[in-house]
């Protein structure tokens, strides 16, 4: 009897051990990585790196200037359009749930959450390329659907948390409910949504695939939103494809950015929701 | 009938087929403080909320009937005017978390974006935060979140945010269900000094309640009004056996 | 402020409440439009492909755009084998994570430190893993290749796998975490009661309650690992033909559906080779909506329950 326990108990710790193992080996694969752009990429970033534009094939020097300017400009320009949209569209599903429009247009967040992001290039491209050709405004809006789905839930799920009491303190003073929902809801839920928000522009800011049939890339610095321009994954993508050496390098310097505008992007998130979760 | 303000001929309100309100008339004259009461379910709070048509914002929730403010017909109105003009007081104390105390008491007038100057509104903030008993314990920390505030202090910070917009009636919904029995005493204390300026129609669950501090008591049941009589005659004699009933604790 | 005054403030904001909830109206039939526009577009430009191969597209061997041949077949093959390989190799991850941060570790820092590191798994853009890999992945497999007698490309359908499986465990993970935690404790504490082990309650008791949930899980992983682009575009080696054995296919290179994209639709120069690219991406949008679908379903129903 006591035996038998023992090997029950036994097995019991094995297994666990054995989830502790798998559960922290996947760690592993992502510091290796981290570590390894994190070394490549520290030492080619300097002042020249950031301001200057990619030598000539095959020669020494030069920076990502054109795709650092890039990708703030098309996510920039992404953000101004999804924002807006994705806020409203989320108020318009928490404020009417049940209504036939928002069950489709929510089942269309869903497809859109699980559209790959190669096929929203390809559309694109077809919407705005094909009439109007290669321009950073094409890619900004196949960022900015991608960021949509986002936005859309953090906002919808952040009014939903919110107590329906406020709404019904407002209108009871004679606010108009444009009013109630933009001056007492939205504000209520600033940090929900906010932290949405952060979280769609970490997402897309390393967005190759869409960037490939639309923003295109260049190799000059141009502020010029109706022609091609370049950014950072694209950059990435080319250069890390390229035959040359000192292309790497600048794909490593340019990894080495890209990522810590991702990790500084989550980490402000995390810390934006950790507040919100306080001050529930 | 001169002193007439809320007045319903024949009111009925639903949700969806649900008959909440059945053909309710009632005349509701001015400085009075007037109690609601009935069993759970019985159209009361349904009925408060149609007089500032806050029952509509539920989805499938309909009305029919007369239901006046003064001479206006209440239901072709506009809304926002309507609640302007009728204050609400919550279950629950429901204070803007977003604001401090002091924008919470001018809530009415910042949020619709009204321009008053800051000296007027000063002083809206200290005549209703004086009002609605408040002033002292809180003339210090006006800058501070509303929700810091104990719960009995919250719903009279509620009451001051309804009195800042100078309204003809403030409807209450069970305003002290919530509330511990210290706080309760002091927001009752308000009623009396409160209908002197304010109509004041309130919803309670609390028998002991509407004899302390209404005027007036009206008993729903079922959906109808069944009585509606002063207070002292209908605690004493009521005069239809339903209200007995419910008077004596034989319902329920 | 007087009657009138205020009066007309209210008609005019009343007017203002109409344009808003319009507007808010438009926004979501915006949502709405937008699938249904994509949707469109796919089967618009793709059809004189659909029209002219038919559907024996799906299933032909070769794809040879100078001869004007066109057969989706290496590419089906090559994104089924890369996704549900990778997926084989992420669910044990997936639900060791899920176990431990569901019910051995549900709260604390060591657990939020893991369950933060995991997200950021998923937020590191794709093109970084495939450069890195490209890198450091590569010449490691080129070495394995060698030692085990195969071809010793590197690249291929085998190192894109490992990586996928990487970038697909937080999805499995963070789903599966929640429905762990989800679960009753009630149900436990009777299994616990009964003198069961550890082991055997999260063996007996929560696997099974949380089954479907988990399958959900792995089909949302799945939906990434199948769409998934620029990762697998640096790493699959870019070969339209197929290997004649499974051993080759396996560790040489190939092509999936995303890939091929990414590689040719920029240098499609005539217009049945376009489509056809494109009837592929229609191909991938339909078959990750309907797994995404079928996933978001079983969760709702879960979490409803």
């Amino acid at each position: 009897m006591d035996a038998r326990i023992g090997i029950r108990n036994t097995k019991s710790i094995l297994f666990k051990s054995f989830i502790i193992f798998l559960a922290f080996v996947v760690t592993l694969p992502l510091i290796i990585v981290l570590l390894y752009i994190i070394k490549q990429g520290v030492m080619q970033v300097n002042w020249h790196f950031l301001t200057h534009v990619p030598a000539p094939e095959g020669e020494k020097g030069g920076g990502i200037a054109n795709a650092l300017v890039g990708s703030l400009l098309i996510v920039g320009m992404s953000s101004l359009v999804a924002i807006p949209v994705g806020i409203l569209a989320g108020i318009y599903l928490s404020e009417n749930p049940g209504t036939k429009l928002s069950y489709y247009s929510g089942l269309c967040v869903d497809i859109l959450q699980g559209v790959p992001s190669i096929v929203m290039g390809i559309v694109v491209y077809f919407w705005i390329v094909k009439p109007f050709g290669f321009s950073a405004i094409s890619g900004s809006i196949a960022l900015a659907i991608m960021m949509l789905p986002i936005v859309i839930r953090s906002t919808e799920q952040t009014l939903l948390l919110l107590p329906p009491s406020l709404k019904e303190a407002a209108l009871s003073l004679g606010v108009p409910y444009h009013r109630v929902i933009l001056k007492v809801i939205v504000p209520c839920g600033f940090a929900g949504i906010l932290s949405g928000i952060i979280l769609s522009i970490a997402r897309i800011i390393g967005e190759t695939a869409p960037l490939l049939f639309t923003a295109l890339g260049s190799n000059y610095l141009t502020t010029n939103v109706r022609g091609a321009m370049e950014s950072l994954p694209h950059l990435i993508f080319t250069y890390a494809t390229s035959p040359y050496d000192d292309q790497h390098d600048l794909a490593w310097g340019a990894s080495f950015i890209l990522l810590m505008f991702v990790l500084i992007l989550n980490i402000v998130t995390k810390l934006i929701t950790r507040k919100w979760k306080i001050q529930l | 009938m001169e002193n007439t303000v809320v007045s319903a001929t024949n009111f009925n309100a639903w949700f969806g087929d649900n008959h909440v309100v059945k053909d309710v008339t009632i005349n509701i004259e001015k400085n009075q403080c007037i109690a609601v009461m009935g069993p759970s379910g019985c159209g009361k709070t349904t009925f408060l909320r149609c007089i500032n048509r806050m029952h509509e914002l539920i989805p499938g929730a309909t009305a029919k009937g007369s239901l006046k403010l003064y001479s206006d017909e209440i239901y072709t109105m506009n809304p926002i005017y309507v609640r302007y003009k009728i204050g609400m007081v919550f279950q629950r104390p429901n204070p803007f978390p977003n604001l401090s105390i002091y924008d919470n008491v001018i809530a009415g007038y910042k949020l619709n974006g009204l321009k008053v100057p800051k000296a007027d509104l000063d002083n809206i903030v200290q005549k209703s935060l004086t009002s609605a008993a408040l002033w002292n314990e809180v003339k210090d920390s006006l800058y501070k979140k509303g929700t810091f505030l104990s719960g009995g202090q919250q719903q009279r910070l509620c009451i001051a945010r309804a009195i800042a917009m100078e309204p003809e009636v403030i409807l209450f919904d069970e305003p002290t269900s919530a509330l511990d029995p210290i706080s309760t005493s002091s927001v009752e204390q308000l009623f009396h000094e409160l209908k002197e300026k304010y109509t004041l129609i309130i919803v309670t669950h609390n028998m002991q309640q509407a004899a302390r501090v209404s005027d007036k008591t009206a008993f729903f049941y079922v959906g109808e009004l069944v009585e509606f009589d002063d207070t002292k005659q209908m605690f004493t004699a009521p005069s239809d056996v339903r209200t007995q009933n419910y008077i004596t604790g034989r319902f329920n | 402020m007087d009657k009138n005054k205020r009066l007309d403030l209210s008609y005019s904001q009343m007017k203002w409440e109409t344009i808003f909830k319009r507007l808010l109206i438009v926004m979501s039939a915006i949502i709405l439009l937008l699938v249904v526009g994509v949707f469109f577009t796919l089967i618009v430009e793709s059809w004189p492909s659909i029209k002219s191969l038919g559907v024996k597209f799906l299933w032909g061997k070769v794809w040879d755009p100078v001869n004007n041949i066109y057969g989706a077949y290496p590419f089906l093959i090559g994104t089924l084998l890369t996704s549900f390989t990778a997926l084989i190799i992420s669910i044990p991850f997936s639900y060791a994570i899920a176990i431990y941060l569901g019910e051995y570790n549900p709260k604390g820092w060591l657990s939020d430190l893991l369950k933060n590191t995991i997200e950021l798994i998923a937020a590191v853009p794709s093109i970084i893993y495939g450069f890195w890999a490209l890198f450091v992945l590569v010449p490691e497999v080129r070495k394995l290749e060698t030692a085990i007698h195969v071809t010793p490309y590197g690249v291929g359908v085998f190192t894109a796998s490992l990586v996928l499986a990487v970038m697909i465990i937080p999805y499995a993970a963070a789903l599966g975490t929640s429905l762990i935690r989800m679960v009753p404790s009630p149900l436990k504490e009777g299994a616990y009661a009964l003198g069961a082990t550890r082991f055997e309650v999260i063996r007996s008791v929560i696997l099974p309650y949380t089954r479907s949930g988990l399958f959900a899980g792995i089909l949302l992983s799945l939906g990434r690992a199948l769409g998934e682009t620029m990762a697998v575009t640096v790493l699959i080696g870019n070969t339209s033909a197929i290997a004649n054995t499974f051993k080759d296919i396996f560790f040489g290179p190939g092509n999936t559906m995303a890939s091929v994209i990414a590689n040719e639709f920029a240098e499609a120069d005539h217009a049945l080779y376009l489509s056809a690219l494109i009837e592929l991406g229609l191909v991938l949008f339909f078959v990750t909506v309907i797994i995404n679908l079928i996933g978001k379903r079983i969760i709702t129903k879960y979490t409803n329950n």
